[in-house]
């Protein structure tokens, strides 16, 4: 049974407990796994530091929640500087590259940066961070298929921006593609 | 038990596969058992409950009120019961509360409603939003007087949705309040749930007289179940009191009376444990060690029970997915067999009290307490299977 641990961080409003959402209904719904997601609640998940838990597995998760997660996404500095010290080594660690301002060169972890917001932006909104940072995860891990999040979306995004969320999805999806070239493989 | 189901209502089933939260699946499993009435008053870490039941309302046809406070949704729970509706409520610890006084009538008066309690920890408006498993006994022993309560406990979302089901199914045969204990861990925590399809769902209905109108008794004390309702306002001539009553309903206070009404409210739950109790057991046979757990508690319980496997310990595990009545027969079957239950509980120590009375001293019991706001560290479990297994 091969298991993965998956934390989402960032602060409250950022959209970090829809990411686990997502990630966790294409995981169990489309890519034939099991998934538990936990998450913040309480005031902290209203602007501070806030974090979503996913546990995925092959087979049904026992222990809901995470113990060592192999992967941290981190889209605030609070976010970073609470939760990078428990990756274990080779970990994975996904920063937004423009809000997270790095403590060491993490030479023992995978890195991976992206301008999420900046992408966001450009697209125009902000709003669209996580949905950027979910593409770039999901193309720079082998955690989920770009497919299964792709039927994941409508449902967790409104309506009527479901197209426009794709597409930020899209956009960081791609930058992960390019930044898996660079170095030649995935997670 | 041979009880009259029928298929579910394709209008309250949201059929496929969903990633929900327990909440949510307590709401959408009331719906499929054809719920059509709910009167709460909304409370962390419960609220979702109430959201999505309101949000369903309208497409499914039922009626949510958002009452003036937990006393008077309970009232309007039992109006819309004797009404001819399936009802339910949700609320938690501070909330039920200031339900015991009309959980108590209902159960007196034999009315089927599902109350949902998602712990959170106390005492009083304690940690609203984090988890514990503090109300156990008083779901049992909330209301005053003799009650013989049923009360479930789910593990995950999935279980949510089932048990919901259950619960009615349970409250419209045996005409008594059903409580689903569950807490902010499952409350919150979003998994995969499949919903059925209607008519894989089965349902038991709300059980209508219909013979002559000068025939029409709303009780019947036998200490069994099965027993019919009619809807207020249909014509038909009863009382409904929380004084002691007989069969037509009128209050009939003597100790002779009281003898027979108690008698079968404590049975009809008691005398058909059999039937009601349900329990998941793992590799129970052989075991030295029984870990005695419920809800959420059990799946944390399971990560210490994997280690201690591999250490060699023949450890069971018997979760309680019927928490009232308790699974005394069982308990004492094992009790002389096993070395030691250990009972690990987001409690200072409740339902440890029955193993231990079950146990008879045949057994060593080790209670593994907490005090809420967070689950076990699977260590401590482990530790206590260690010093049980010595």
């Amino acid at each position: 049974m091969s298991t993965q641990e998956i934390r989402f961080s960032g602060f409250g409003g950022q959209g970090i407990i829809r990411c686990a959402l997502i990630t966790g209904k294409a995981l169990s719904l489309f890519d034939d796994k099991f998934a538990t997601m936990t998450q913040s609640f309480g005031p902290e998940a209203r602007g501070s530091a806030c974090a979503a838990q996913l546990v995925v597995s092959d087979d049904r998760v026992l222990y809901p929640y995470i113990t060592q997660p192999g992967i941290l996404m981190a889209l605030s500095q609070e976010a970073y500087d609470l939760y990078y010290p428990e990756l274990p080594k080779g970990g994975v660690l996904i920063v937004e590259e423009d809000l997270v301002k790095l403590k060491s060169d993490h030479a023992d972890l995978a890195l991976r940066r992206v301008p999420a917001t900046r992408f966001a932006e450009e697209l125009g909104n902000r709003l669209f961070t996580n949905l950027v940072a979910l593409g770039f995860l999901t193309a720079v891990t082998n955690v989920v298929s770009a497919d299964a999040m792709k039927k994941a979306l409508p449902g967790l995004v409104p309506d009527r921006f479901l197209k426009i969320n794709q597409k930020a999805f899209e956009k960081g999806y791609e930058y992960g593609v390019e930044a898996v070239n660079a170095v030649g493989a995935t997670l | 038990m041979n009880i009259k189901t029928v298929p579910a209502d394709p209008k309250g089933v949201d059929s496929g596969p969903h990633f929900m939260d327990g909440d949510h699946a307590l709401a959408e499993g009331a719906l499929a058992a054809g719920c059509r009435f709910f009167a709460g008053y909304p409370i962390t870490p419960s609220t979702e409950t109430f959201e999505r039941f309101a949000e369903r309302a309208p497409e499914v046809g039922a009626m949510f009120i958002q009452m003036e406070d937990e006393l008077a949704a309970i009232a309007a729970n039992i109006g819309a019961a004797w009404g001819g509706q399936k009802v339910m409520t949700v609320t938690c610890g501070p909330g039920f509360s200031l339900m015991v006084e009309n959980i108590g009538l209902a159960a007196m008066t034999e009315t089927p409603m599902v109350i949902c309690n998602v712990q959170r920890a106390g005492p009083s408006t304690g940690a609203p939003t984090l988890t514990a498993q503090q109300d156990m006994m008083q779901a049992k022993y909330g209301p005053h007087g003799d009650n013989a309560m049923i009360a479930l406990s789910p593990d995950s979302p999935q279980e949510c949705f089932d048990l919901a089901i259950e619960a009615f199914n349970l409250s419209e045969y045996y005409r008594v309040p059903v409580v689903i204990l569950t807490d902010e861990t499952v409350g919150h925590m979003h998994e995969k749930v499949v919903i059925p399809a209607a008519d894989q769902i089965k349902v038991v209905p709300r059980n209508l007289y219909t013979g002559p109108k000068e025939d029409f008794r709303p009780y019947k004390f036998d200490g069994k179940g099965g027993h019919p309702m009619t809807r207020a306002g249909d014509g038909y001539h009863f009382h409904v009191t929380g004084l002691t009553h007989n069969e037509k309903g009128y209050p009939v206070v003597t100790a002779d009376q009281n003898k027979i009404v108690v008698t079968h409210l404590m049975e009809k739950i008691n005398g058909n444990a059999d039937d009601i109790v349900r329990l998941d057991e793992d590799q129970i046979e052989g075991a030295d060690v029984v870990v005695v757990s419920y809800g959420i508690t059990s799946r944390i319980a399971v990560k210490a029970i994997q280690d201690a496997r591999k250490e060699g310990i023949k450890v069971g595990s018997l979760r309680m997915i019927t928490i009232w009545p308790f699974c005394e027969k069982r308990i004492r079957e094992l009790a002389g067999k096993v070395k030691t239950f250990v009972v690990p509980e987001l409690n200072y120590g409740q339902m440890v009290l029955e193993v231990e009375r079950c146990a008879g001293g045949k057994s060593k019991v080790i209670s593994v307490n907490h005090c809420g706001g967070a689950v076990h560290d699977p260590e401590v479990i482990l530790e206590a299977i260690r010093k049980g297994n010595k």
